[in-house]
């Protein structure tokens, strides 16, 4: 059996037998106790400083962001991103009570359905779990209320944020998720399928040039609401931006030279 | 994949003759090393994680078997299956069986260098299944029927005029006398062919970067968004995976991420980092209702505790090929396998055979950039040199015949391989040669050559050739 085979071979290679019990134990002690390595410096900064970073961080790898101060003011916003890139006023969004509960009757002219993502949809509002100022990145783990799809089949991605959702490492983005999560299936906390998103999808492949908009989204639009009271806007366009120079560029813009990468 | 690794030195003078390759090579020549550079001097940290990485993996390799197994049983608590596969073999069987249970007719695909290494595509396609890359550089090569120069940038060996050519040829609905105006028309067309596929496809199988033990989750990293369109929409996920991916836990496989795309791409991080885990559960909308992980050694169980565990430690970011003087003017259809650059070298002879591909180690410079760019300190010169070491120890003896034949009968079965590899050779052998104590001969080439019908390349050797390019080369 294949099986036997190949734990067989790594244990003769490993000069051993299968790993006495103390020592599997005490393995296992480790990975429940998933302890962190190095924590990069960049994101080591109060509530102000990380929310600045990840606005930073998300428009260096061609998203934006706009703040809005309550949720009444999400209708508004969404209608306006669309009507500024021509879109229709018209989106898939997430089926998530937080965004099901805004008063979306101050902007009538906006369709929506809540559901999963679609082919043909030029627009959706997805529902960000969390994310993390060290690159800019959102964690969108699937659930009957955050459909991966939403994130992959439109031309044009928004996702709402909290911004007391922003965390400084993917450390602290993973345990958020250990906290909060119960997985229905295993009693853990992974769902199927956690996404790490950093900016529009893009490739290099053809004449290593950079292109947004290759098989996922080209825009992709945070929709930021200033709940957290350390991290006010005003606050937040006061952080200093402490990224080493060359951390503060995306190694290409559009139609410029980068590197092909998967 | 065929393996033409023997023939190296004809497919390096033959790749030095190509005025295509050698105009991509140029317009890639300074973009990975000031990416990665630029990257690694964003993050101050980045040396202390090369450490970091290089002991998670150490690690992970000492118990080996230990964690393969609770990563198993975490999969399986997922409602996902773990197929081991000791053999290439066994795992194009696996591949193929669940396919065929499924009713598949379609199959997208993620890139995967394993797959490659497989020859997935020909064994679905010679039992009546369809598989589609879906990466845009992959798919072009499928389009063209070429293998891919690069583990990251597949197509990076083609120009525009090449895409353009590839797409007219292939997508014959559309009107012939259409116009690419810019590299976007380029993208948009290959995007909305691509869409329809994934739409139908019965079955999605991609790569793995990384599997992890804590949570039974296999990790893609992709920019594109193929792979998870791959891996969301099909009712059936099929995970290809090498037992060396496995990472005990999400913060080991964290500190690996921050060395990963900076290293390959020079990005921070890649657009999309995926966790997969298992089936959809009760009351999601979308996701696989199957979930299968190819578990494929193929020769990688041989190399724990001998020299080249080291290598088990490769997370095939590609800075060694990038920042590879050989790479650099001969490209990667030269090696003739899946893995070209630096950590072909040393991979091609461990897992195809010394006999195919002990004569790649010499196609080095010994130049020591490879070992000090490797996020996880491999020490690619080192490994080369030990490969060196007992090739000539081995002096090519009747094995050497054995495996030809085997190697011959591995080829008949791929019969696209066997036309791609008449066309694209690969060959680094001429550099290696250079050095003392290396061979200038390669018994085996002779042999391969008289039964394979390579062309015969045109131009002079390859070491003029070399040498005409590097004095044309200085400024
Ligand atoms: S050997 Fe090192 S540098 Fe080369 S692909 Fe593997 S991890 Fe990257």
């Amino acid at each position: 059996m294949s099986r036997d085979a190949i734990l067989g071979t790594i244990r003769r290679g490993l000069k051993r037998g299968p790993l006495p019990e103390d020592q599997k134990a005490m393995l296992r002690a480790r990975m429940a106790a998933h302890p962190r390595h190095l924590i990069p410096a960049r994101s080591r900064l109060d509530r102000a400083g990380q929310v600045a970073l990840f606005i930073r961080n998300v428009e260096k790898e061609f998203g934006t962001v706009e703040r809005v101060p309550d949720l009444a003011a999400v209708p508004a916003a969404v209608s306006d991103y669309l009507a500024a890139h021509n879109l229709p006023p018209r989106f898939a969004m997430a089926p998530h009570p937080e965004l099901q509960g805004i008063d979306w009757s101050d902007r009538p002219l906006l369709e929506f359905e809540a559901r999963k993502g679609a082919a043909s949809d030029q627009a959706s509002l997805q529902h960000g779990f969390a994310a993390v100022a060290e690159t800019g990145t959102l964690m969108l783990p699937v659930a009957g209320e955050r459909p991966t799809t939403l994130n992959l089949l439109p031309d044009t991605a928004m996702v709402f944020l909290r911004a007391s959702r922003i965390v400084g490492a993917y450390e602290e983005a993973w345990d958020l998720l250990r906290a909060e999560r119960v997985d229905p299936l295993t009693g853990g906390f992974m769902p199927r399928n956690v996404m790490l998103v950093t900016g529009p999808s893009r490739s290099a492949d053809i004449e290593q040039t950079l292109e947004l908009g290759a098989h996922g989204p080209r825009r992709l639009h945070v929709i930021l609401l200033d709940d957290d009271p350390a991290a006010l806007p005003e606050a937040v366009a006061a952080a200093p931006d402490l990224r080493p120079e060359p951390a503060r560029h995306p190694i290409a813009e559009p139609g410029e030279p980068a590197s092909p990468g998967d | 994949m065929l393996v033409t690794s023997p023939a190296f030195k004809d497919n390096a003078a033959r790749a030095l003759e190509s005025p295509g390759l050698q105009k991509a090579l140029d317009r890639a020549k300074g973009g990975f090393l000031s990416k990665r550079g630029a990257a690694v001097a964003g993050l101050p940290e980045f040396e202390r994680l090369r450490d970091i990485g290089r002991d998670i993996k150490n690690h992970t390799l000492q118990h080996l078997d230990f964690y393969l197994e609770e990563y198993e049983a975490k999969v399986q608590g997922a409602g996902g299956h773990v197929h081991w596969c000791h053999t290439a073999d066994d795992a194009r069987r696996a591949v193929l069986e669940i396919c065929r249970r499924a009713g598949a007719r379609t199959v997208t695909k993620g890139k995967s260098m394993i797959s490659e290494e497989l020859g997935i595509n020909d064994h679905l396609e010679a039992h009546g299944i369809q598989p589609v890359e879906t990466d845009l550089g992959e798919y072009i090569l499928q389009l063209r029927n070429e293998p891919p120069s690069h583990i990251i940038g597949p197509a990076f060996h083609l120009n525009r005029e090449d895409w353009e050519e590839s797409f007219r040829a292939s997508h014959t609905d559309l009107p012939k006398d259409r116009v690419f105006h810019e590299r976007r028309d380029i993208l948009t067309e290959a995007r909305s062919r691509l869409r329809d596929k994934f739409l139908v496809a019965d079955v999605g199988i991609t790569g793995a970067n990384f599997l992890v033990a804590e949570t039974g989750s296999s990790v893609i990293v992709t920019n594109e968004g193929n792979g998870d369109l791959t891996q969301t929409l099909p009712r059936v996920h099929i995970v290809l995976a090498s037992i060396e991916k496995v990472v005990p836990t999400l913060e080991d496989c964290t500190s690996l991420l921050r060395l990963l795309a900076r290293s390959a791409t020079g990005q921070d991080f890649s657009v999309y980092t995926t966790f997969s885990t298992g089936v959809r559960r009760e009351g999601d909308l979308d996701g696989p209702e199957e979930y299968h992980v190819i578990l494929v050694d193929a020769g990688r169980s041989n190399m724990v505790g001998t020299d080249f565990q080291d290598m088990l430690r490769c997370i095939r970011c590609s800075a060694c090929m990038n920042h590879c003087p050989v790479y650099g003017v001969v490209g990667g259809h030269a090696y003739g396998w899946v893995y070209p650059g630096p950590m072909g070298s040393v991979l091609t002879p461990t897992l195809v055979g010394v006999d195919k591909a002990g004569h790649l180690p010499n196609a080095s410079t010994f130049c020591g950039r490879c070992e000090s760019v490797c996020p996880v300190k491999i020490p690619l010169p080192k490994l080369m040199r030990h490969w060196r070491e007992r090739e000539f120890e081995r002096h090519l003896t009747p094995s050497a015949i054995r495996a030809n034949l085997g190697l011959w009968a591995w080829f008949a079965m791929r019969p696209s391989l066997y036309r791609m590899a008449t066309r694209a050779a690969t060959g680094v052998l001429g550099l290696l040669g250079r050095g003392k104590g290396s061979f200038r001969t390669l018994p085996l080439a002779g042999g391969w050559t008289a039964g394979r019908d390579l062309p015969v390349p045109q131009g002079g050797t390859f070491m003029a050739q070399y040498k005409r390019r590097q004095r044309g080369a200085r400024p």
